[in-house]
This record gives C-alpha cells, structure tokens and sequence, in this order.
C-alpha cells in the first residue's frame, strides 16, 4: 500500500520531459529485447543450418519387405503427414505421397514389391524445372516444395521420373500443423524432415518392424546405411538418368 | 511501288457489334469456367496427378506457337526485305501479340495459383526453361511493341528493319523455348527429343500463318476493302511450305524415335493402339491438318480459290490444336518407363484415363476470343490495315 502510494507520487512528480524519456528508453529496451528473446529461442529450438556434411538417405531391402510392411509405411506416413483423405478428389486426383508398387520381370516372372516416393535425388529434375524456386534442395539433400513460393504450374511434376508428387485438387481442412497443405500447390515426400531435424526418424521408417528399410546418413561411415550399401548389391531407381537419388534399393 | 495508306476500321456496323457481342460471351463463359475451376479446386477438371497439364495447356500452347509464328510475315517484309509482305506488318505484329495474350491468358489462369503471379514474376529460376519462357513472352511484348511503334512512327521508320531483325531472332528464340518445355523433360517417353524445339519452331510458321490469313481475308471482306490474288497467293503457297515442313518435322521425329527399342511403346501407342490420341494423330492431325490443306493448297482445281485457302487455314489450327493434344495429353497418358524390362502390376502404368470437361474447353476457347478480340478493336482504333491492298497497290509488278 505505501510503496503503491509512494510510485503514484513520483509519478506526479515527473515532469513532462522525463515521461518523455523514460518512455523512449523503455520503448528502445523493449524492441532490443524483444529480438534477443526470439534469437535465443531459434538458438535453442537447434535450428542450426543445415549443412551438406549429411546426406539423408534410406535402403529398402524389397527381399526383406513385406507387403504388410509396405501398407504400414504408406499409413504411417497418411497418418503423420495428413493425406489421403481428400473429399472430393477421384483416383488419380487423389494425393499419393508414397505408393505400393508391384513389379514382375518379364523374362522370370520374379514379383518384387517396394514402396515409392520421392526419390530425393542430388539433381532433382523438379528443382531444376521449376521456374520459382519452389521445388528446392535442402543442404542435406531432403527435397522440398515451398508452399509459398508454388504457383501450381505442374512443370516438376511433368519432369519427376518417379511420378512422385501430387497436386493439390481441392481445398483442405484438419491439416496437420507441421505440415500445412494447400489447394492448387505440389507437394511430395518430405523425407519427415519435421521429425528428422529434431533427430528422429521418418515415418515410415519407424512403421517398419525390421531392417527392410534404413534410414540414415549416407556420407557418416559409421551410419547403417553407410555401412550396408558398402556391402550389398543396391540399386537407385531409373539409374540411367544419373540423378543419384538418396532413395536406395536392394533386391530389385 | 505506290504508297500505301493505311486506316482505322470503322467498327460501327451491325456485325461489328455482332461479333464483339458474340466473343464478349466466349471471354465471359472462360472467366466463369476460372471461377469455378480455382474456386472448387482442380478436382472439377479431367485433370489429375498423372494428366496434370489437360486441354487449357493445349489451347494455351496452341496460341503461344501461333503468336510466334504469326510475326513472321513482318519478318519476311524487314529481315528479308520483300516488299510485297511490307503492308502486312503492322498486322502481322498486331495477330502476334493479340495471340500471346489470349495464350498466355489461359497459361496463367489455369495455374493452381493464378493470384500468385506476381511470384512468378519476381523469382525466377534460371536453371528453368519455364523460368526462361516468361521472360521471353515479356521480352515478346515489349519488342514487338517497339517493333510496331517503329511502323507507325514515320520519323521511327528507318529503324523499322533492326527491330526486325531483333524480333525475329527473339521469336526464333521464344519458339525454340516453348518446345524444350517438353524436349528437355528427360523422364517421360514421349519427350526427351531436341527435335521438339525446332519442330514447334516449323509448328509456328504453319500455325501463325494460317491464323493470319484468316483474319486478313476476314478483315478485308467485312470492312469491303479491295484484297488483291497477288498477296493471297503468296501467302498461300508460303502456308503450303510450311504445312510439308511440319510433316517432315514429325516424320522425323517418330522415325527416329522408332529407331529406339526403349520408345517403341510410345510409339506403337500414339501411332497404332492409343484409342482417341491414335485417331487424333492420323485423322486430326495428319489428314485433316496436313494432306487436305497440302491438296487445297496446291490442286490446280482449288488453287487460288479463297474459300479454299480459308478452309485449308480453319484445317491447319484443328490440325494443329489435335497435334498439340496428341503431344501434351498422350504424352503424359503414356506411363514413364519406372522399371525397364519389368512389367507393372501395382501401384503405377497403364494408360491414364483423361476425359476434358466443359469448363477447360470454354476456358481454352475464351484464349483465343480474347485474341480476335484484341484484334478486332485494334484495327478499329489504330490504322493497322492498309485500306487497299488490291493488286496494282501491293504489287505494282504483279501479272494477271
């Protein structure tokens, strides 16, 4: 009570120019402050740049891969990611993040099974077509669309040889807050770079009961999937066109 | 040669109003297709994930091609100086800019996001060709845009034919631009052929012209001005050259692509068992857009006869608008080629089903009324027609 009383009278006893001041400072320690508070926040959420020393990658072993497996990978990742569920769209309108695939050889009718998305190439035709900068490659090769920056032009989407993007046909709602979607914008596998930078695993990934499908940093020699591509045969998807995806096969 | 006089339109008769009335309804019906296309989402088009560029794209490139191509008569008068093409430049800019908007009017407008362009406009990608083309539509233009003011600015005359040459070479450009779009897609079956580049260059010519001739024979009968044989003639037998010239380009083109096991499923596809694109190919494309106007053009029975040359030209842009169709559509509905030497069971292939609706074919339609449109008021205001081009105007030297 006598401390209240005692700031009301100073207060009375300010003169116009020290309010003047003292409101100045107080705006200026506000605002210097205010950036403080949100670098050390971005300091500590770990958002450090990304840098190229990673490369993420993953080694689908389609032997060890069972189609149960694959069915869990793709609702995980609709699970995670949100899509899937559009109202409105039909058939191949509909999104389509990561795909079952079966194939047969033609000579011995031998029947692989494997899970398709993007492939996350070091040379993404997406990337390279897209007029706007949209489509883009992150340091560590995670291959991304910036929502803001798409205008829904298709081009990457004509140009991915892995039919791994979707459009968008119509409006969305109950998105998932990491992964805000939008009518009339591409979107693809994001690899979970949501979980990956906060050094987990993606979906998928996790989904999967055994070593079928590793994930990891292909350029750390004491990483798994290093040290398995070392050893078995692999192969990338569409080898020819030279893209060196970050999506690695075994057994096809 | 006689001075050539040229004069505005006069735009006040009863078909005047007719016809501003009857594209005004086109122009109108496209923006509502738009509306209801960007408001209800892509999922109301034939459209989907696998046929993700549908019939605006076909309308779109139509008149982007032909808008190039159309210039070219004024190119022939300043780059290589005949003087019989010189009263047809200020047209000929005019068909070529007219064409580009109503071209690009649809392009934009059938983005996901139409109300961001101003994105476009700003970021460019360099490593992009689409990048690449929006600059070169702007720079279209703007230099075609000079080129015309060099025209009609008399004092601006003598600079007239290095604009030209500068136009020229930018649409040679421009062209070779718009068919890497499709020649530098690496990953689809049907594309991935540098062919493709000066094939939409030759596509151009054909195009172009036929649209021109077009709107000089209808501009000349409607407004009663005198149009001489030895004009019509020449632009004649210069569409039938080009006609040949596209044949040759896609004979090549699916020659060579024969040659190859790895394409021989496109081919056998777009050539032989791909249902409406097979049809679209021969019938459309080769019959109708190619050997019949070649035989209107140059059969001593029809040669020389407007009517003939008329149809010939409404022939070559159908015959044009089925090959863009069979490129971009069948293109796409043709798998890629995920696996070699395995067959798909699940999951991806097979032929992807595309059915146009209503609204992407008013919205195609509404590119190129708002091209005749552009057209048709211009003219009115601005003396772009030369009010005789009668035989003895155009061609002093010209025997009957």
């Amino acid at each position: 009570m006598d401390k209240c009383q005692t700031s009301i009278q100073k207060n009375k006893n300010l003169s116009r120019r020290d309010f003047i001041k003292t409101t100045a400072t107080t705006a200026g320690v506000a605002t210097i402050a205010t950036g403080i508070t949100l670098t050390t926040y971005v300091n500590a959420a770990g958002e450090n740049p990304v840098t190229n020393e990673k490369r993420w990658g993953m080694l689908i072993d389609t032997n060890k891969l069972t189609e149960v497996d694959i069915d869990d990978m793709v609702n995980a990742c609709q699970e995670e990611q949100g899509w899937g569920n559009e109202a409105h769209s039909t058939g191949n309108q509909k999104a389509g993040w990561i795909k079952k695939v079966k194939v047969k050889d033609k000579a011995t009718d031998r029947i692989s099974n494997l899970a398709l998305m993007c492939q996350h190439c070091d040379q993404p035709p997406c990337v390279d077509v897209c007029p706007t900068n949209a489509s883009m490659k992150r340091e560590d090769g995670i291959v991304l669309v910036d929502r803001h920056l798409c205008i829904g032009c298709r081009y990457c989407m004509m140009a991915c040889p892995y039919d791994a993007r979707s459009f968008v046909h119509e409006a969305l709602t109950d998105q998932k807050e990491h992964m805000p979607r939008g009518k009339g914008t591409v979107e693809a596998c994001t690899m979970c770079v949501h979980k990956v930078d906060k050094g987990e695993k993606p979906a998928c990934v996790e989904a999967v009961d055994s070593d079928a499908v590793i994930f990891g940093d292909l350029h750390d020699p004491t990483s798994k999937i290093n040290q398995t591509l070392k050893r078995v045969q692999s192969t990338q998807i569409r080898a020819d066109l030279n893209l060196n995806t970050g999506v690695r096969y075994s057994g096809i | 040669m006689s001075i050539i006089r040229y004069e505005q339109t006069q735009g006040k008769s009863l078909g005047f109003y007719a016809l501003i009335a009857g594209l005004g309804a086109f122009i109108l019906a496209a923006l509502g297709s738009v509306y209801f296309m960007e408001h209800n989402g892509h999922h109301v088009t034939g459209m989907s994930n696998r046929i993700v560029w549908g019939l605006p794209h076909v309308f779109a490139l139509f008149l982007i091609v032909a808008a190039s191509g159309a210039l070219n008569i004024a190119s022939i008068a300043s780059v290589f100086n005949k003087k019989i093409y010189k009263p047809l430049s200020r047209l000929s800019g005019l068909v070529a800019l007219a064409l580009l908007a109503g071209g690009l009017m649809v392009l934009v407008l059938d983005l996901g996001r139409p109300d961001r362009l101003i994105v476009a406009m700003t970021e460019y990608n360099f490593n992009s060709i689409f990048a690449w083309n929006i600059i070169l539509y702007n720079g279209f233009f703007v230099i075609v845009g000079v080129y015309l003011w060099m025209m009609f600015e008399r004092r601006m005359n003598k600079y007239s034919r290095k604009v030209g040459i500068a136009a020229f070479t930018w649409r040679l450009i421009l062209t070779t631009g718009t068919g890497s779009i499709f020649g530098f897609l690496v990953a689809r079956q049907a594309y991935d052929a540098v062919i493709m580049a000066p094939m939409f260059v030759i596509m151009s010519f054909a195009f172009g012209l036929a649209f021109f001739v077009l709107v000089l024979m209808a501009s000349y009968k409607w407004t009663q001005r005198p149009l001489g044989d030895a004009i019509v003639n020449r632009l004649s037998n210069l569409l039938g050259v080009f006609v040949a010239a596209v044949l040759y380009f896609v004979a090549v083109y699916h020659l060579g692509n024969l040659y190859l096991a790895e394409n021989a499923g496109v081919e056998s596809f777009i050539l032989m068992d791909g249902g409406i694109y097979t049809q679209l190919f021969w019938y459309g494309q080769i019959v109708l857009g190619g050997v019949v106007p070649l035989a209107l053009l140059y059969s001593p029975a029809t040669k020389g006869n407007r009517s003939m040359l008329g149809l010939a030209s409404v022939l070559i842009i159908l015959g044009g608008i089925a090959q863009l169709y069979v490129i971009i559509i069948g293109g796409q509905a043709y798998p890629m080629e995920l696996f070699p030497g395995k067959e798909m069971l699940e999951g991806y292939g097979g032929i992807a089903a595309y059915t146009p609706t209503l609204a992407e074919l008013m919205l195609g339609l509404g590119g190129i009324a708002v091209a005749l449109i552009a057209i048709a008021y211009l003219v009115k205001f601005l003396p772009f027609l030369p009010e005789s081009l009668a035989d003895d105007v155009a061609d002093p030297h010209h025997k009957n």
